[in-house]
């Protein structure tokens, strides 16, 4: 089935008995060629993009609940391609060309809403910092703006401008950034990945990795064994503890990071604003809710959830810049667990295993990466060579000293 | 598991008593204590192991907390990082003198 504009109309007059489920629910088969864990949006996109681009058949998706459960539907849903170095940008940029066209590759409204991004500035250094990198991503070919402050006050009035501490001195705008619906992307590439023939198998926990003399074999799960030619671990957020049935230690440790969702409001923000002397981030989802978040909580975790000092940073982060949203009530408050990386930026790499790759480090930047990690990724599984804008997301740069550190922090991953 | 949603974590400080999370610092796994020797013949390979892979473990993970907000001593807190249940506090020098460290 095909989603238009001529079978909404049909099916309105028809009393909507002509939708169906859009994606099977199959038992496992015995072997496949190449089985991804994890359910997720990476998952589900990689799966997606090695039936339609890579021409692979016989693929498994396994997925320990059920699929967009996890970070894919926990993001504050921002897209952008606002990166610095080298070993980022083009990937970003690949991703945010993706975004732009993935409603009519996969047929699905994943609302895709390139309402802009906008990075204000708060010191002189920080102008030069932010130019820079305004200047890094238009020579990789993507869009970056410097506003001054007159032009944000015209757009965002309703900003602390004059703030005796953090005045706004300007502002780094990449007006093809925006918004997406998460749940969507995560349904949408699961529904055009069982159109073309993946198995996706909720309620599969993988418990083991059966590896033979340095090959992996296949999955132990909750279901049984399930042979394979390859896998691959897309589990961001529980990579170490997929990784270490293959007794791989990862340069990875798993961070709680909060969200926030408002009461619903009527239309007040036009699109998504980063405040940079604090860490938060603000957008207004369709339905009217402001949607923000701030900084990770900072020490190792695998609960959903995080503690209070965080709200009151993130809240009082939101206050220094927006004051208004003192009047408005939160409504919702949730975490995901993050891979947070050694030095900030993910890994789409082959193992030391034959047969086991590994996707993940994503911090907590993966949804707007979700197209572009499965794209690379399902050309690493099916090609065995990395995805040319993805050379750098190598598994051993840490050993060999070429690290992509965005941010400069070193290794310690509750400050990427 | 029986903690409610939202918790405050206390760090029960062993000479202060106990102490709020958002007094402290963290680093991260306690392991950070056993710097390897530089002048072993494969020191390379041992600080590339001790500065970037971590265990990670679900479950009880000791990690090292700095009381940055307080009387500035380091400890070694053990933590479930499934339910963020806090089992032991000791004073990292203690644990670093326990185990034989030079400093």
């Amino acid at each position: 089935m095909r989603f238009s504009g001529f079978k909404v109309i049909k099916e309105a007059l028809m009393g909507h008995k002509g939708w169906g489920p859009q994606w099977r629910n199959p038992e496992p088969k015995s072997h496949y060629d190449i089985i991804i864990i994890g359910g997720g949006g990476h998952g589900l996109a990689t799966a997606y993009y090695l039936a339609k681009e890579f021409g692979q058949k016989n693929i498994a998706v396994l997925e320990k609940g059920w699929i967009g459960g996890g970070n894919v539907g926990r993001n504050t849903t921002i897209i952008r391609s606002n990166y610095l170095l080298d070993g980022n940008e083009p990937f970003y940029e690949f991703s945010l060309k993706l975004w732009e066209g993935l409603e009519q590759d996969f047929n699905y409204n994943a609302m895709v809403s390139q309402r802009g991004i906008l990075n204000l500035i708060h010191s002189d250094g920080q102008r030069d910092a932010f130019m820079r990198r305004g200047n890094g991503m238009i020579l990789n070919g993507a869009d970056a703006e410097y506003l001054t402050a007159d032009q944000i006050r015209a757009e965002n009035p309703f900003l602390n401008f004059d703030d005796a501490r953090f005045p706004i001195k300007g502002g780094l705008a990449q007006r093809r950034g925006g918004t997406v619906r998460h749940d969507a992307v995560a349904w949408g590439y699961a529904r055009g990945a069982d159109q073309r023939g993946v198995d996706i198998i909720q309620n599969c926990e993988v418990t083991g990795l059966r590896i033979e003399n340095g090959v992996c074999k296949g999955v132990e799960t909750s279901r049984g064994f399930i042979g394979a030619n390859k896998v691959g671990s897309c589990v961001a957020g529980s990579s170490s503890r997929i990784m270490a049935h293959a007794n791989i230690r990862l340069p990875i440790e798993s961070h709680v990071l909060q969200a926030f969702v408002s009461e619903g409001l009527k239309p007040t923000i036009p699109g998504v604003i980063t405040f940079g002397a604090g860490h938060f981030y603000v957008s207004q989802s369709d339905k009217g809710g402001l949607v923000f978040g701030g900084d990770i909580d900072g020490y190792n975790t695998y609960a959903q959830r995080g503690n209070l000092p965080t709200v009151e940073d993130v809240c009082e982060s939101g206050m220094a810049i927006m004051p208004m949203i003192g009047r408005s009530r939160m409504l919702r408050m949730w975490g995901g667990v993050m891979d947070m990386s050694m030095d900030g930026s993910p890994i789409i790499d082959k193992t030391h295993i034959d047969g086991l790759y590994f996707n993940g480090g994503w911090c907590y930047g993966g949804f707007k990466a979700t197209p572009a990690s499965g794209w690379c990724y399902a050309h690493l599984l099916a090609k065995d060579e990395p995805h040319e804008v993805a050379t750098a997301y190598r598994l051993d740069r840490f050993k060999r000293g070429y690290m992509i550190d965005e941010k400069g922090m070193g290794a310690q991953p509750n400050l990427h | 598991m029986h903690s409610p949603i939202y918790i405050d974590m206390i760090i029960n400080h062993p000479i202060l008593g106990p102490r709020d999370a958002a007094e402290f610092t963290y680093l991260g796994d306690a392991s950070l204590l056993n710097r390897p020797d530089w002048q072993a013949a494969d020191a390379a390979d041992q600080f590339y192991e001790y500065l970037y892979l971590r265990d990670n473990p679900a479950g009880e993970h000791r990690e090292l907390w700095y009381h940055e907000q307080g009387d500035r001593s380091w400890l070694v807190v053990t933590r479930n990082t499934l339910t963020h249940e806090i089992s032991s506090v000791e004073l990292a020098s203690d644990v670093a003198r326990a185990q034989g460290n030079k400093k």
